[in-house]
């Protein structure tokens, strides 16, 4: 391999034999930091507006800080080796969403939306206890691979069935809860292209004809990945979620960069997602309108038509500057029926400034080293290709949605990882936190490994 | 397999780069240009999110704030609406402001830079100034009168205060209530369209933003003119002016609504306001000198402001000797707003100088401390003090036996001009009745009050009847208030 490579297996031999240290005081002591932090926003919300502290300040602080010492409890309990900031991390997002999503309710009083966020905070919480207490190791996962790929198959289709909301058929809607499967289908297809590429990435790197310099593989290997994906795509542009399905290329094209180390898969991946772009942009109205928006955000204001939610979002993270003006007392809620789930970002970016949005990037930034890092210290390609799925969801996802709400890149309609509005996303984003968890503990402890590197 | 996770890594930095790089350009480059974006609804959020700062009218507020709990939040109410909206103006979030709302909009919304203490810290603190208040030189009692004496008419009120330039008194009529088009509902859409299409014009601020004919009131800037340039030097000596008068190069002939006035002295001739001496006097005393003394009394100026602006008042300069002496009394080309009226009758009771009026005494904070208060003001002299005596005595004369006998207030000394403007063409519509006087309390050294009153569609017999009958009791009611008033 390379100079990078013969270095881990030593590292490996000395984990085995000099175990490291649990760290799950630094672990709990970073929650209580983390749900003290959410019930301040709680409270600094309430005085700025009501010049008290909120009384459900108090309800909201247990019942975050219950459920983080249930999940502490958890991981301490069988995954005493995992990464001790992935948790304390989660929790702060969730929290701290929590608190503005409550802040925005405060507008739109016929409209709350912070308590069904923490019954399904609660759920993605339980999620993760229940992941972190019943899955002994990871790679039992990579048995399952074609069941995976099977469920989020279907978990993409069955919306289609259901009637589009704001363009988009993406949700399904059972008992006044609204449910949107794709969420879901993201962590089944990220272990199947592990379980997939870790299987057969020989068999990609290496066999088939070159052709322009492109070693391409038989069509026996690729085939049914490119199906696979050529489907996830195909229903995706029937549901019209430009962001999922960007999701699911981008996450597709990293790991199969990292499984066979080709450049040239990258360079397919991008003439890929030229094409499709072009297509998509140029056939798909609902698109085409996002491109327009993006190069032109103030286009409908001179057009007499007011500012679109685009705008607004600039608007908003411009009042903001770079203190921000402080919890409770910005604008953002003029951006519309958005502002709750996928603008979440210009509420934070208003109200706490260029100061507390660096901030959430780098705790999404430390989310996503530490899934790497997990990679980096396994020995199994399965596992190394699940950790570097996983954090590469969370970071396409930051990147797509805040790029989108900032002006840097089209808007796609995607939830801000644990921050939106959403409970399919929150659930989601708990079971990635709880695999990285479960990752992590294997990549960190001693585990009996008949794998060879 | 490491190496290549280390690259995807590295691109997952490189994309957190560009998000950070983004943020910092969105949020502090372009700041600026998206907070002064007019689609940007934050500026209008935050200045109607405070309570805004109110008119005083005797110490009283006549202006309030209502808290609608919307994104707007705080909405202008009125005490009295109708009954000051010559003076407030009104202040709507969605047609904006005017008059006072306007000019002192800077103190009432809490922007003016001058209400903060502490400048720097308010700009790290982010805090906004609570909104300051504005002390009107106004007389509640006065404005009252005048609102009353005009009674729904057609018509406006102006009252001086002679020795200051304080407007005691600003009425226009037909009124309305600027609370109707405070906030942005529908129904102040429907208010605004209503009060636009109505053929009174209940918006139009009679009192200074209306030019009318003076007519005979005229007569007091013609005979100071003629006083002045020394083509009277005995009041009370015979005039050599035929009656009726024929206009200079012209068969045209001016006659006069009462008998007698051929040759008549300047004295009888104001008492019962002669049209054909007074033409035949503004002939005489030529074009230069006339002009001169109008624009001393203050025609011709488009700066007058009070603070907020007042229409020009004028008295044309370049016209022939028969359009002179129509322009003469009052009629032709020459137009005055009642506040200008106001000021020629306050130039007379203060020893022939002109003050300019003003409209706020002083700005305060909300806590009360002195913003800026109303500074010495620029003094003219619109005529002699030995002219201006002699008009007082004359104008004295027309109250207690002339035609202005319904303006007299026992106990008080009180001078006036009655005045009768034709309008329309060949004199088809009806005559504005106008009333100019002034008043000094038996127990004060000098004049109080002055007040010109004009009422539109008299509806009475054509002739200085009119004025003296329509109008007067209207400035006596306006006077009187004042004079009672307690200092």
């Amino acid at each position: 391999m390379t100079k990078a490579g013969t270095t881990v297996a030593p590292a490996d031999t000395s984990a085995r034999a000099v175990r490291l240290p649990h760290r799950r005081g630094i672990e709990l002591a970073l929650i209580v930091l983390a749900v003290l932090l959410s019930v301040y926003g709680y409270c600094a919300v309430g005085l700025a507006r009501h010049g008290t502290v909120p009384p459900g300040a108090a309800g909201y602080g247990a019942g975050l800080g219950v459920l983080a010492f249930l999940a502490h409890l958890a991981v301490r309990l069988r995954a005493p080796y995992a990464d001790p900031l992935l948790l304390p991390i989660g929790v702060l997002l969730n929290g701290l969403g929590l608190v503005l999503i409550y802040r925005l309710d405060l507008e739109t009083p016929g409209d709350r939306a912070a308590p069904t966020q923490l019954v399904w905070s609660t759920v993605g919480v339980t999620l993760f206890i229940v992941v972190v207490l019943m899955l002994p190791d990871h790679r039992v996962l990579q048995r399952y691979a074609y069941v995976c790929v099977a469920a989020a198959l279907a978990l993409l289709i069955v919306p289609i069935l259901f009637p589009a909301v704001n363009g988009a058929r993406i949700w399904i809607r059972i008992a006044g809860f609204s449910i949107q499967p794709g969420e879901f289908a993201k962590v089944l297809l990220a272990v199947f292209f592990a379980a997939y590429l870790a299987t057969n990435r020989n068999a990609l790197a290496s066999s088939g004809r070159r052709f322009w310099g492109l070693q391409l593989p038989t069509g026996r290997v690729l085939g049914p990945l490119l199906a696979i994906w050529l489907i996830s795509v195909g229903v995706l542009v029937l549901e019209r979620d430009l962001g999922t399905s960007l999701l699911f290329f981008g996450l597709f094209v990293v790991l199969l960069y990292v499984a066979t180390g080709l450049t040239g898969w990258i360079a397919l991946g991008l003439l890929l997602a030229a094409v499709g772009a072009f297509a998509v942009g140029w056939l798909e109205p609902h698109v085409h309108t996002r491109v327009e928006d993006w190069l032109h955000p103030f286009a409908s204001i001179e057009a007499g038509q007011g500012p679109n939610q685009l705008a607004q979002s600039l608007f908003a993270f411009a009042a903001g500057g770079v203190l921000g003006t402080g919890l409770g007392l910005g604008h953002s809620v003029l951006i519309g029926f958005a502002a709750k789930s996928d603008f979440i970002l210009a509420t934070a970016g208003e109200e706490l400034g260029l100061a507390g949005l660096s901030a959430i990037f780098l705790l999404y930034a430390l989310l996503v080293e530490r899934g790497y890092r997990a990679g980096l210290a396994l020995r199994d390609p399965f596992g190394r290709l699940l950790a570097t799925g996983l954090a590469s969801i969370v970071a396409l996802q930051v990147f797509v949605i805040a790029g989108g709400v900032g002006g840097l890149i089209p808007l796609t309609g995607m939830a801000m990882p644990f921050l939106a509005q959403g409970g399919s996303s929150v659930v989601t984003n708990w079971a990635i936190v709880a695999l990285l968890i479960r990752v992590s503990d294997s990549a960190h402890g001693q585990y009996d490994d008949k794998e060879t590197p | 397999m490491t190496r290549y996770i280390r690259h995807a890594a590295c691109f997952c930095a490189l994309l957190l780069v560009a998000l950070l790089v983004n943020a910092i350009r969105v949020q502090v480059f372009q700041a600026r240009a998206h907070d002064t974006n007019p689609a940007n609804r934050r500026e209008n959020i935050a200045r109607y999110g405070r309570e805004r700062g109110d008119i005083l009218v005797d110490g009283r507020p006549v202006t309030g704030s209502r808290d609608t709990g919307e994104q707007l939040r705080y909405e202008r109410t009125y005490r009295d609406g109708p009954l000051y909206a010559p003076v407030t103006g009104f202040a709507s979030q969605e047609y904006g402001t005017t008059l006072l709302e306007h000019t002192e909009d800077p103190v009432l919304s809490g922007s003016d830079p001058m209400l903060t203490p502490f400048p720097l810290w308010n700009d790290f603190t982010r805090r906004r100034n609570p909104g300051g208040d504005v002390v009107t030189t106004l007389n509640g009692a006065a404005q009252q009168a005048a609102f009353r004496g005009l009674a729904g008419r057609k018509g406006a009120v102006a009252a001086l205060e002679p020795a200051t330039g304080r407007v005691l008194a600003l009425v226009s009529s037909p009124s309305y209530d600027p609370g109707v088009l405070s906030g942005n509902s529908p129904g102040v859409g429907r208010s605004w369209a209503w009060l636009n299409a109505n053929p009174d014009k209940p918006m139009l601020n009679r009192a200074v933003r209306q030019t009318y004919p003076p007519g005979s009131t005229f007569k007091v800037v013609t005979a100071a003119a003629a006083l002045d340039a020394g083509v009277i030097r005995d009041v009370d000596a015979p005039t050599d002016s035929p009656a009726p008068y024929t206009l200079p190069g012209t068969t045209t002939s001016l006659s006069n609504e009462s008998d007698g006035c051929e040759d008549l002295s300047l004295r009888e001739a104001f008492r019962w306001s002669c049209n054909t001496v007074f033409a035949k006097l503004g002939v005489d005393v030529g074009v230069r000198d006339m002009t001169a003394t109008a624009r001393a009394f203050g025609f011709n100026d488009d700066a007058l402001r009070i603070p907020f602006s007042v229409a020009r008042s004028t008295f044309d300069p370049s016209v022939d000797r028969a359009q002179l002496a129509l322009s003469s009394i009052g009629q032709y080309n020459t137009r005055a707003t009642p506040l200008q009226m106001a000021m020629v009758s306050a130039a007379v009771a203060d020893g022939g100088q002109i003050r300019t009026p003003y409209l706020v005494e002083r700005t305060t904070t909300a806590g009360g401390s002195i913003v800026d208060t109303a500074g010495p003001r620029p003094v003219r002299q619109a005529m002699t003090p030995e002219t201006a005596a002699v008009l007082k005595e004359l104008m004295t004369q027309v109250v207690t036996e002339g035609t202005g006998t319904n303006a007299a207030i026992p106990g008080a000394i009180v001078g006036g001009k009655t005045g009768t403007a034709q309008h329309g063409i060949g004199n088809a519509g009806m005559p504005y009745a106008w009333f100019v006087a002034w008043a000094q309390g038996e127990r004060d050294m000098q004049p109080k009050v002055a007040v010109a009153v004009v009422v539109e569609d008299a509806s009475a017999v054509r002739g200085d009847i009119t004025g003296g009958g329509v109008a007067a009791p209207i400035a006596r009611a306006v006077m009187k208030a004042v004079l009672n008033a307690k200092e």
